[in-house]
């Protein structure tokens, strides 16, 4: 083949011209292909929100309910254990969540709750996700809390993790209102109802 | 011509039959003394065509959905004719191919297997191990028992470890918030379509690759380097018949353990089947100690050892890309263990022993002790290659024989 009278700079740009727009259509052909892999539309469905009554919940106590498919854990916590929450920031790596993802803004920083006796958080550890263990105070000598048997992380009785743990982060606490006094639904958020 | 010859030669003028078998089997010119660390190839081999086969059968009565996925597996092991034996041949070939791969790459290591010109053979070999990796977890969650559930979340969520687009990337590998049936379905498409295509398809390059270089040996020197008048190296012998017959007694030690386990131990002791397998997934109930199965757990213990969750995550992907890096780490004047230096099997007594503490911390609850052995141990792993540079050019290194020597 002769490549008399080619312009091969021409060349060049119709081959890379060409390739790009090709590139940029293999883009577009991936979206449904990387879409699909996202939540079905009956899988976000599932995500109705939860209603636990507390009448029935001594202090000390918890209840495990379901939301989304994740457990949620509702403790009822005794005025001692909520005093005791102001004394261990020492040991905590974050005492007064600063993180904002891990709590909706309503609720206070160190007992991580609405009302200071009913705690709600995500049963699911920020480390790796495991289910962590609910221990009441008088079962273990660090306070009580929850731990989790994977990897050793512990969390206080506000769900705020403990230093020297693999977990990073506090236990997440979902977005949740009280309906009147004995009741609170988890998934919807205070004064959204 | 016969009638056989003529049939040959139609095929060949139009399909290189002969040329292939002879460049790769009858006129593939392999080392003459490869020794008992030779058997790991084919093995595996064997063990890829074993767990295709088995996997394959198994996919006729496998349902993969959250609410019979279970009950299928059951169904497999209870009522299926021989439905058990195909279930077990799988189960105790996923963890044979760990075994005999890791003594596959144990070889490349002792003997210098990966060294210049075979770098791309290690390469590829690299690959079909992380391809392994996650064609087992991926076939782990499919029984969907328990601790398929929850080792399946606890790896997912190393993704979490993605700085800003984490949560959102975990749910999109789930395909829910949870793991649920839309996590076990695609699971299912990767593990029997997708990753089996890929790591066919890296097994292939990875013998073209190895077959254009020629394979090593256990003096770590090249047979190239002396032919005789007809291009042959002297210290070759074709693979066919000579190392065809040499793997099949390869072959038959390894089915005799391989049917032991198979036959009196499926579960080798907890070994191979996790107890907490035996109860169907449940998204609220974590089994008090969660451990992956036994060929994970050193990369396991490396990402506990770290006492923070993003470094953990890259500690232990560091752990398996450092490996890739190998061919370039070492750097002694000689390839095989042979002619090494002595501290050579210092440094490579030291990390097999390191190897084997973290995989055995991998299988335990934490403990502080046990967590600050596994920092030891992890930290040495790393010392071991990224200090290979260094350590590798130390000392003396015996003279090579310039013929192999058996």
């Amino acid at each position: 083949m002769s490549n008399d009278g080619v312009d091969s700079g021409k060349r060049r740009f119709l081959t890379l011209a060409t390739s790009a727009v090709g590139v940029v259509g293999a883009g577009f052909v991936a979206v449904p292909f990387l879409g699909s892999w996202k939540p079905s539309a009956k899988a976000q469905a599932a995500g109705a929100p939860v209603e636990v009554p507390l009448d029935k919940l001594e202090e000390g106590q918890m209840v495990k309910v379901e939301w989304r498919g994740k457990p949620v854990f509702v403790v009822k916590r005794s005025e001692t254990v909520v005093d005791a929450l102001k004394n261990t920031t020492q040991e905590l790596k974050d005492p007064e969540s600063q993180n904002i993802e891990q709590q909706p803004e309503y609720v206070d920083g160190v007992t991580r709750s609405i009302r200071p006796d009913v705690i709600v958080l995500v049963g699911i550890c920020t480390h790796l996700g495991c289910v962590p263990q609910h221990l009441k105070e008088t079962e273990v000598d660090w306070g009580g809390g929850f731990f989790c048997p994977c990897h050793g992380s512990r969390f206080d009785l506000a769900g705020r993790v403990f230093a020297g743990v693999p977990a990073s982060k506090n236990l997440q606490v979902p977005p949740y209102s009280y309906q009147g006094n004995n009741k609170i639904v988890i998934g919807v958020d205070e004064g959204a109802a | 011509m016969t009638k056989m010859a003529q049939l040959m030669q139609w095929i060949d003028d139009r399909f290189p039959l002969t040329k292939v078998w002879n460049e790769h089997l009858a006129e593939y010119y392999a080392p003459k003394n490869f020794n008992f660390w030779y058997f790991f190839g084919s093995l595996a081999l064997l063990v890829l065509v074993n767990q295709i086969l088995t996997g394959i059968w198994l996919t006729m009565n496998y349902n993969p959905s959250g609410e019979h996925a279970y009950a299928s597996v059951e169904f497999i092991m209870r009522d299926v004719n021989w439905g058990w034996l195909l279930r077990y041949m799988h189960s105790t070939g996923a963890s044979a191919f760990f075994v005999v791969v890791y003594l596959h790459m144990f070889r490349g290591l002792i003997y210098g297997s990966f060294r210049k010109p075979r770098e791309l053979v290690w390469l590829f070999g690299m690959i079909i191990f992380v391809l392994l990796m996650a064609e087992a977890f991926m076939g782990y969650l499919l029984p969907w028992g328990n601790m398929s559930y929850w080792g399946a979340q606890v790896i997912i969520n190393l993704f979490s470890a993605v700085p800003y687009v984490g949560d959102y990337l975990t749910e999109w590998i789930r395909g829910d918030f949870i793991i649920s049936g839309a996590t076990l379905n695609r699971f299912f498409a990767l593990h029997v379509v997708a990753l089996p295509i890929a790591l066919l398809l890296m097994v292939f390059l990875h013998i073209v690759a190895l077959h254009k270089v020629g394979s090593n040996n256990p003096d770590g020197i090249e047979i190239k380097k002396y032919k005789d008048e007809n291009g042959i190296p002297l210290d070759g012998i074709p693979f066919h018949p000579y190392y065809t017959v040499k793997d099949i007694v390869g072959v038959a030690g390894f089915l005799f353990f391989f049917c032991l386990i198979i036959f009196f131990a499926p579960e080798l002791n907890g070994f191979f089947l996790e107890p907490p397998n035996f109860t169907p997934a449940d998204p609220l109930k974590t089994p008090a100690h969660i451990a992956p199965v036994w060929y994970f757990t050193p990369y396991y213990s490396i990402l506990r050892a770290v006492p923070d969750q993003q470094l953990g995550v890259v500690a232990m992907a560091a752990s398996l890309i450092v490996m890739f890096f190998l061919p370039w780490l070492d750097r002694s004047k000689v390839k095989s263990i042979r002619y090494k230096h002595w501290s050579f099997k210092v440094w490579l007594g030291l990390f097999v022993i390191a190897f084997f503490v973290l995989g055995y911390l991998g299988m335990k609850g934490p403990t502080p002790m046990r967590t600050l052995v596994a920092q030891i141990a992890t930290v040495y792993y790393f010392v071991f290659f990224l200090g290979m540079p260094w350590w590798s050019t130390w000392g003396d290194t015996k003279p090579v024989p310039e013929r192999v020597t058996h």
